[in-house]
């Protein structure tokens, strides 16, 4: 184990800390490489997709949104390009859910923080506002000087804060702005947007949105790791010795030392380390941490210090990869001389794939399958039954009919049961007399009173199940649902 | 605090100064921005209860600046809701009875409207369910003393029976053997008849011939010779199976020995014409309406 001094242990035991810690600014230093490369291009397919796809259109014909996503509150609707749901499929939602959590611990198991290193919206938008940060005011050390700086402000630096706040909020609004056009048609809403027409709530909601951007991804930054967001302690829980983490090799690393006695020791055949203490992984950090020390809580894994330390390893002609992803299983290996082995399949991930196969599966078998005509069947509770003049009896039911497709239904309904039944609705004269038509109107659900009357001659002694079937008559599409039919 | 606190080798940090049966707490710095905004949360608190409501007193509570409730709110939305209502009513006040079941968006409307004005102002009698009681009508089936035509139920609902308005429904059913008409066994043999009207057993030894002659001499006029009813005097129809206050035998010679005489209040001035006419389609949309 890498059991280096830590040099506080010899502190005094007077030199007692505040309760309370002001907050170290970070200063992250740009960085190239490949992992540099992967967060750029992940973070233009999540914010691509964030801002524009709004604007996707999606013809599912006339007087239906045209939009290819969105939460249409007001009818209360969601529509995801060729899936229409309603409220009561909201357990496709929960299913979603379930098979996002299991994908965060997949993730996990195999390459550690890869949604906060790279995907989580904190993340990404840190990384464009430091962008931003780093392409008006300088790198690292411009900044950090200008920051300490107690010079009176001149008017280079005066404009250059105004632009940087400028572009920080400009991003910030068009998040807000983003975030509401999933809730309404996108092209009308910019249009009414822009002329200071559209709902005060869109207003609102662009502003609370704008406010959380420019406070979580200017300022707030790291702190929402570390402080705010649950995530880096559950994490914790789902790792194993075999998960691959952001690791610093110090099995290679120590002892460090620099460039120069690196050198002078090597040519004397002395046994030094890679490391040569230059603090590139440090800089580049975003969390502003120290990835030697090994695994750590605020470190989110974005593997920007591997791209830090391979530049350095590649300068001074040692091999890259000093920090990477790797696990505590293989540095022991390599110190025993062995052969690192690396483990994707293992039961955990096995068994994680394996939940997220059955939900998603079952999920899209549900969906796929699901009918776009629906009945709902509820029993008058009082009274349960009613005896009619010639003796028969009559139960009444509320019938809910729902036409979740985009045009109007002609449906049949039919009861049958064990005797002889006849059936009613109210408000209905139907031309085919005990088989009840009505009209569906798209999208839309209906619901009926429905009478159900066995004669007096084969009286059913006791309840009795009853089958209702709804047919579509022009497509032949069946609905059924059952109840019961009770004698007083 | 920091009088006890203490330096931990182990981690390189110092503790709080706390201790609870030997467990020291770590000294893990909190972000001051956190503390910051603790504070704040305590001065909001403090604008929120000049503003809000807030404070018991004795007897009321500190009101706050606006003097907002959410009472009074309620009460806005509740009168916007009986504008929309009312055009709504409206609408239905204007509609003939027979549209009123053919309109699918005024059948809604009637039903709710109906069912909560029936739970407020019939069930009492005639239970939640419209299910009746004995002497009081189940409104579900189809056997209707005053009539099941929607214009007859609502003029039931509008006037009443026997209620001592001026259109109510009059007629009632004499007490022949209080009144002295009928002697104890002629009404005997008659409440058998009766029975026999719509199937029901009949006791030993009884006389058919002589309990139609009775009926026919005293219960047709307004029953009818074969006992059929007659919706005009709200007579019922003797010859089915449903019974306002029983078919035992017991039970018939009380009605006909004391007569009997329901009465149902008229609502007319009490609701207005597009409540009776919603409570009119509700009970005709129960399944027993003509």
């Amino acid at each position: 184990m890498n059991k280096t001094v830590n040099p506080n242990h010899l502190k005094p035991a007077d030199d007692v800390g505040p309760l309370y810690a002001a907050r170290k600014k970070v200063y992250p230093q740009s960085v190239s490489g490949t992992f540099r490369r992967i967060k750029w291009a992940l973070m233009a397919f999540c914010l691509g997709v964030y801002y524009f796809l709004p604007f996707v259109r999606w013809n599912r014909g006339l007087g239906a949104p045209s939009q290819a996503v969105l939460i249409d509150i007001p009818n209360s609707r969601f529509y995801f390009f060729f899936i229409e749901l309603w409220p009561q499929e909201v357990y496709y939602f929960t299913g979603l859910l379930i098979v996002a959590a299991v994908v965060l611990f997949l993730m996990n198991s195999i390459g550690g923080r890869i949604w906060c290193g790279y995907l989580c919206p904190q993340t990404v938008w840190t990384d464009l506002f430091y962008a931003v940060e780093r392409l008006i005011e300088g790198d690292r050390r411009e900044r950090m000087k200008k920051d300490k700086s107690s010079d009176p402000m001149k008017l280079e630096r005066i404009s250059e804060i105004v632009l940087k706040h400028s572009i920080w909020l400009m991003i910030a609004w068009w998040t807000g702005g983003a975030w509401v056009l999933y809730f309404n048609d996108a092209p009308t809403l910019v249009k009414e947007l822009a002329t200071f027409q559209a709902p005060m709530i869109a207003y609102v909601w662009i502003g609370i949105l704008t406010a959380t951007t420019y406070l979580l991804a200017g300022y707030m930054r790291e702190q929402v790791c570390t402080y705010m967001c649950p995530w880096p302690r559950i994490q914790a829980a789902l790792t194993d010795e075999w998960a691959l983490n952001v690791t610093y090799r110090y099995d290679r690393g120590e002892k460090r030392t620099s460039v120069k006695k690196a050198a002078e020791l090597r040519a004397l055949g002395q046994e030094v380390g890679d490391c040569v203490d230059c603090y590139q992984c440090v800089a580049v950090c975003p969390t502003g941490i120290d990835i030697r020390n090994g695994p750590q809580m605020e470190c989110i894994q974005c593997g920007l210090c591997i791209d830090a330390c391979d530049n350095v390893m590649t300068k001074i002609g040692r091999p890259k990869r000093l920090i990477g992803y790797d696990n505590d299983i293989n540095i022991h290996r390599r110190q025993e001389g062995k052969a690192p082995v690396y483990r994707i399949v293992r039961a955990r991930t096995v068994v994680y794939s394996a939940i997220i196969a059955a939900v998603g599966g079952f999920m899209i078998y549900t969906l796929a399958t699901r009918s776009l005509l629906d009945v709902n069947v509820l029993h008058d509770r009082n009274p349960v039954a009613v005896k009619l003049s010639d003796g028969s009896i009559r139960n009444a039911y509320t019938v809910r009919l729902l036409n979740k497709s985009g045009y109007d239904r002609v449906v049949a309904i039919d009861a049958d049961g064990p005797v002889n039944l006849t059936i009613h609705v109210i408000g209905v004269d139907s031309v085919t007399p005990d088989r009840p038509m009505i009209v569906i109107p798209r999208d839309s659900t209906s619901e009926l009173r429905l009478l159900v009357t066995a004669p007096a001659e084969n009286n059913p002694e006791k309840s009795i199940p009853v089958h209702f079937h709804v047919t579509d008559i022009g497509l032949g599409v069946v609905a059924s649902a059952t109840d019961n039919f009770v004698s007083p | 605090m920091t009088d006890h606190s203490e330096f931990d080798s182990v981690s390189g940090k110092s503790t709080t100064g706390h201790e609870w049966d030997g467990i020291k707490e770590l000294n893990t710095p909190l972000p001051r921005w956190w503390v910051i905004c603790f504070y704040l949360t305590i001065v909001w608190a403090i604008g929120y209860w000049i503003v809000y409501p807030a404070w018991p007193l004795i007897s009321s509570n500190t009101t706050g600046m606006f003097g907002y409730s959410s009472r009074a709110d309620v009460a806005v939305e509740l009168a916007n809701l009986e504008k929309i209502r009312g055009d709504r009513m409206t609408a239905l006040g204007a509609a003939s009875l027979a549209d009123i079941e053919k309109d699918p968006a005024l059948l809604a409307l009637a039903r709710a409207k109906g069912r909560t004005v029936f739970g407020d102002n019939c069930a009492p009698c005639h239970g939640s369910g419209a299910a009746g009681a004995k002497g009081y009508p189940n409104l579900n089936d189809d056997d209707w003393l005053w009539g099941g035509t929607l214009d007859q139920i609502m003029q039931t609902i509008q006037f009443g029976a026997r209620s001592g308005h001026a259109k109510t429904h009059e007629g009632q059913m004499l007490a022949f053997g209080k009144d002295g008409v009928l002697k104890g066994d002629e009404i005997i043999t008659v409440a058998n008849y009766v029975r026999s009207l719509s199937g029901l057993s009949t006791r030993n030894g009884y006389d058919a011939a002589k309990g139609q002659k009775i009926f026919a001499e005293n219960c047709a006029a307004c029953h009818g010779d074969a006992g059929k009813g007659n919706q005009e005097l709200g007579a019922p129809d003797l010859t089915d199976k449903i019974w306002l206050y029983g078919s035992d035998e017991a039970t018939l010679i009380e009605t006909i020995s004391h007569g009997r005489a329901g009465v149902m209040p008229a609502w007319e001035g009490r609701l207005d014409p597009a409540t009776i006419k919603a409570m009119a389609v509700y009970v005709h949309s129960l399944g027993g309406g003509k």
